[in-house]
């Protein structure tokens, strides 16, 4: 069901009425909000926060928290920008360049996690030293070296490439497809039974709603011009969609997702029932370092260099409070990967609005945290009623 | 009922570190009988149960599973013969619903791709076949079931595997007058069907509901066997308590006891 309002049940509704206001109220406010420039700028710069809050719903799923991300996503870009470094004598193609990097955040966040795991020292301690070791060993190596400019074209294109106009709009059409496409794997995979049974009302408005987010979003990017440069659909949703569909999947369809949810729900019982509790501990956190490598490597991409600021403003804390306020519990075992999208696409449009309307960062800073205020505290109503009745 | 028992201990010894939980005790369980273990607060009934499921080793002794000696060094060992054990806190995933809870740790996949139609369909079949009917929908939460429902659905699970012997861990001692008849009418079509169930309970009146015959351990030994027709509530209260029955007016000594 899209909304329950007798359960309590409110799914992404309220975060999704959300962005609508907030999208409004700057439209109204800020001049250079309402540009398709903009509009592509703000996908590019929530592109790399999407792909850690994604890693951070598997962590908050199993009730454990992953501080080391935003550090970890900067040890990734800084592999890759190392790996691609022109005349160094190990310079590696960028793609491949990309994949040791990611592969190496994923084995960081394995060996933190088999710490957590096998050794039972709690993930709040053990990926604090991750946070501070390798801060410390960015800080090292990029004191020493100071930028380090990309100038591999496939890494700069993670963030930054722009499709050409046709090519948005058929990725608008598979994207648009997506939903139906889900719904009838559904029917046929499970067929005859509850699971399988759909509202079609719901169904119809969703994929209406659907088609037009999926080409209005390619309209507005192919809008816009800078200087005589067309701007388009830029590479960065695609591979964020891509990454959601991959994620939700795992989470929803594969034994792994399942056994995720059960070790968050009652790690005892998951440990009883058979399953493997440090291996799926061990793989979250290696998923999670993974995802943060992915995302370090798009905010490289953003500003084609790894530099001391980075990771830039406060990514760890964005992507975590992207997760919490897309409603993934932080006591483990409740929350969907689409709640890390849409909160990261709620906290970029507030810090991108903020930012054309000329606003200090204070004051950024101030809002965020009202919005992660607000949307915690609603949902902590919402199950107050969905346990009052029953549900 | 056959001669064969399905479980039968010889002589377990399990000792920690100086306490000495179990000397010699001898246990057994026949197909198609309830067979209740009763005893005072750490008379080792835990822990001969949790030597059965795999949890334990014990020090000293025999375990044989349908006349062959097994060796259960642990939870997916037990499995494998076709034990499984119910424990007194439930051990279900709140968050997930029934369906997910049933087939936990074990669930049907291709390729790692969770196959639900199957194991929708098959839920629905092992709780009408335990006649709980009780449970509205097998895709609600668990954490939305009443008590009773919720331990309906551990046994469910725990019989869904073709198992054999199914030890129920004090399954009544959270659970309201109505909902603890539920559970009973549970244990006893287990028997029914023919599978072994252990039954620990504090609750003398659950046993004599259900039981077939019954086990007394008192200080990690076996007091004796009592059979539930030919003996009285007062003459399982003096074995646990005593350990020895005592004469009583109109009562023989070791009334209904086996050995």
């Amino acid at each position: 069901m899209l909304l329950d309002i007798r359960t309590g049940n409110l799914g992404p509704l309220p975060i999704i009425v959300g962005l609508i206001i907030v999208v409004v109220l700057f439209g109204f406010t800020a001049t250079n909000f309402f540009t398709s420039v903009n509009f592509v700028n703000l996908i590019q710069e929530s592109a790399g926060t999407a792909m850690l809050a994604y890693g951070v719903v598997f962590v908050l799923l199993l009730g454990e928290i992953d501080l080391s991300i935003g550090y970890v996503a900067g040890i990734g870009a800084l592999i890759v920008a190392e790996l691609q470094l022109p005349g160094s004598g190990h310079q590696l193609n960028g793609i491949l360049a990309m994949l040791i990097a990611v592969l190496a955040c994923a084995g960081i966040g394995a060996v933190q996690g088999g710490i957590i795991a096998f050794v039972g020292v709690p993930s709040f301690v053990v990926t604090l030293g991750g946070f501070l070791i390798w801060q410390g060993l960015i800080l090292n190596v990029l004191e020493q070296r100071g930028t380090i400019i990309i100038q591999d074209r496939w890494i700069n294109y993670t963030d930054l490439y722009i499709f050409s106009h046709w090519l948005g709009w058929i990725i608008a059409a598979i994207f648009t497809a997506l939903y139906p496409i889900s719904v009838l794997y559904k029917l046929i995979v499970a067929r005859g039974t509850t699971i399988a049974k759909q509202n079609w009302y719901v169904v119809g408005a969703r994929s209406l709603g659907l088609a037009v987010a999926s080409f209005g979003v390619v309209a507005i990017c192919n809008h816009g011009k800078i200087i005589k440069t067309p701007e388009g659909l830029p590479l960065a949703l695609l591979l964020v969609i891509i990454a959601f569909v991959a994620l939700t999947f795992l989470a929803k369809w594969t034994t792994f997702g399942r056994h995720v949810y059960a070790v968050g729900g009652n790690a005892e019982a998951a440990r009883r029932a058979g399953i493997s509790v440090p291996r799926i501990r061990v793989l979250v956190f290696a998923l999670s370092g993974a995802m943060a490598g992915i995302g370090g490597i798009i905010f490289a991409s953003q500003v084609n260099s790894v530099a001391l600021t980075f990771p830039p403003g406060n990514l760890l804390l964005n992507a975590i409070a992207s997760a919490v306020i897309g409603g993934v519990s932080l006591f483990g075992g409740r929350g969907e990967v689409r709640g890390a999208l849409l909160g990261a696409l709620l906290i970029g449009t507030l810090q991108n609005g903020l930012n054309t309307l000329n606003v200090s960062n204070g004051w950024i800073y101030i809002v965020t945290g009202g919005v992660l205020l607000f949307a915690v505290t609603l949902d902590t109503f919402a199950r107050r009623l969905q346990a009052r009745s029953g549900r | 009922m056959t001669d064969t028992p399905l479980l039968e201990l010889r002589n377990i010894t399990k000792a920690f570190g100086s306490v000495q939980a179990l000397s010699d005790v001898n246990f057994e369980v026949r197909p198609g009988e309830v067979m209740a273990l009763v005893g005072d607060n750490g008379a080792g009934k835990s822990t001969l149960v949790k030597c059965v499921a795999g949890t334990h080793a014990p020090d000293s002794g025999q375990i044989l599973f349908e006349g062959k000696e097994v060796h259960i060094h642990g939870p997916k060992d037990a499995a494998r013969l076709g034990i499984e054990v119910v424990y007194q806190d439930l051990a279900l995933c709140d968050n997930l619903d029934v369906v997910q809870n049933m087939y936990l740790g074990r669930e049907l996949n291709r390729a790692q791709i969770l196959s639900e139609a199957p194991m929708e369909q098959h839920t629905h079949e092992t709780l009408k076949t335990l006649a709980v009917t009780t449970i509205k929908s097998v895709r609600q939460p668990v954490a939305t079931l009443s008590g009773g429902q919720r331990q309906s659905v551990a046994v469910a699970r725990a019989v869904m595997w073709n198992s054999k012997l199914v030890i129920l861990d004090e399954p009544t001692a959270a659970l309201g007058v109505a909902q603890t008849e539920q559970v009973l009418a549970l244990v006893r079509r287990l028997g029914e069907q023919g599978l072994g169930v252990i039954l620990i309970s504090h609750n003398l009146h659950d046993v004599f509901e259900t039981a077939d015959r019954i086990t007394v351990l008192r200080l990690g030994r076996d007091v004796g066997i009592y059979d539930r027709r030919t003996t009285t509530q007062q003459t399982i209260v003096e074995a646990i308590t005593a350990g020895v029955p005592t004469k009583v007016a109109g009562i023989p000594a070791n009334a209904g006891a086996e050995s």
